[in-house]
C-alpha cells in the first residue's frame, strides 16, 4: 500500500462533510432555540475542520493542521460570545425564542 | 474503509440526533457523542494533535460551557427546560428541497475525479514512530510548522482570545444589562443608602 494514500478516497470524506454541514445549517434554520441553533453552528466548523484534515492528509501538508487549530481557537471565542449574547438577551427579554426576541428587528 | 463507513454513519447520526432534541441537555450529549467520534476520525487521518486538542477544547471546554449555560437559564424559569418546541411552517418543504440539493452536491462531488497524489505530495512522511519529528501529524510537525511557518496567525489566534474574553466580561459581567450608566449610578446609590439604613437601625 502506498504510504501517501488515504483510507478511503477523498470524495468520500468531501460528501460526509457535506452532509453534516447540511444538517447544521438546517438546525440553525429549523430550530428556534439559541442553544440548539449554536450547536448546529458548531457541527458547521466541524464540518469543515473535518475536511481540512483530511485534505492535509491526502496532500500531507500540514498547513491544514494549523487552520484547523485556529478554527478550533476562533469557534471556542465564538460559542463564549454567543452564550453570553444569549444570557444577557434571556435576562432582559425573558424568553428564549429567537422569534419572540424581536427587538433588533428591521 | 469499513472504520470510514462505521465512523461516517455514527456521525451523521449524533448530528441529527443534536439537531431534533426537544431538550438542549440531549443535544449536548449528542454533540459529545460527534465531537468523540470526530476525535477518532482525526487520529486515522495521522492528526493525532488535533485529536487530543478536540477532545480537551471541544468536549472539555465548549460543551461544558452549553452545559452551564443551560442549566444557569433552566433554574427558576420552567418553560426553558423544554424550549421553543415550534417549527416553522415551511420546514417540511425547505427540508425537502435541502435534502434534494445535498443529493444533487454529493453526487456532483463523487462524481468529480480528484488527483490527491503525485506531485503535490511533500516530503514528510506518515511512516516511522509516532511523536518523531517529520512524520506527519506528529506533535513535532505540527509544533514546528506552528512556531515558525505559521507563527503570525498564531499570534492573531491570541489577539482574538483576548477579545472574546473582554467581549465576554463586557456583556455578560454587568448585573444590570443596558441599563444607561446614570440610571444604573443611581441605584446602586439608592441600595448603598438604604444599606446604611438597615444598618443604622441595628
Amino acid at each position: 500500500m502506498n504510504e501517501a494514500a488515504l483510507p478511503v478516497a477523498i470524495v468520500n470524506y468531501i460528501a460526509l462533510s457535506a452532509v453534516i454541514l447540511f444538517i447544521g445549517a438546517a438546525g440553525v434554520m429549523l430550530r428556534r432555540n439559541p442553544l440548539i441553533m449554536l450547536m448546529s453552528i458548531e457541527l458547521m466548523w466541524n464540518a469543515a475542520n473535518l475536511l481540512f484534515l483530511a485534505f492535509a492528509r491526502a496532500w500531507l501538508n500540514n498547513a491544514g493542521h494549523i487552520f484547523a487549530f485556529i478554527v478550533i481557537t476562533v469557534a471556542a471565542a465564538e460559542a463564549a460570545i454567543g452564550l453570553a449574547i444569549v444570557v444577557v438577551v434571556f435576562r432582559s427579554a425573558q424568553t428564549v425564542d429567537v422569534d419572540e426576541i424581536a427587538s433588533l428587528r428591521g | 474503509m469499513t472504520v470510514f463507513w462505521i465512523l461516517g454513519a455514527l456521525l451523521v447520526a449524533s448530528a441529527v440526533f443534536v439537531i431534533s432534541q426537544r431538550k438542549p441537555v440531549y443535544s449536548v450529549v449528542g454533540l459529545l457523542v460527534h465531537f468523540a467520534v470526530l476525535a477518532i476520525f482525526y487520529v486515522t487521518l495521522s492528526a493525532e494533535f488535533l485529536a487530543v486538542i478536540q477532545i480537551v477544547i471541544y468536549s472539555g471546554a465548549i460543551l461544558i460551557l452549553f452545559v452551564f449555560v443551560i442549566a444557569l437559564l433552566s433554574s427558576g424559569v420552567a418553560p426553558f427546560s423544554v424550549g421553543p418546541n415550534r417549527m416553522p411552517k415551511a420546514a417540511v418543504p425547505a427540508s425537502v428541497v435541502a435534502f434534494i440539493a445535498l443529493a444533487l452536491v454529493v453526487y456532483g462531488i463523487l462524481r468529480t475525479p480528484l488527483v490527491t497524489t503525485g506531485a503535490h505530495v511533500a516530503p514528510t512522511s506518515v511512516a516511522g514512530p509516532a511523536g518523531a519529528p517529520n512524520v506527519f501529524g506528529s506533535v513535532a510537525d505540527f509544533g514546528k510548522a506552528l512556531f515558525t511557518t505559521h507563527l503570525l496567525p498564531f499570534e492573531i489566534t491570541a489577539f482574538i482570545l483576548m477579545v472574546a474574553v473582554i467581549g465576554v466580561v463586557a456583556l455578560a459581567g454587568e448585573e444590570t444589562p443596558f441599563v444607561p450608566s446614570a440610571r444604573r449610578a443611581r441605584i446602586v446609590e439608592r441600595e448603598m443608602r438604604e444599606a446604611l439604613l438597615r444598618g443604622g437601625e441595628q
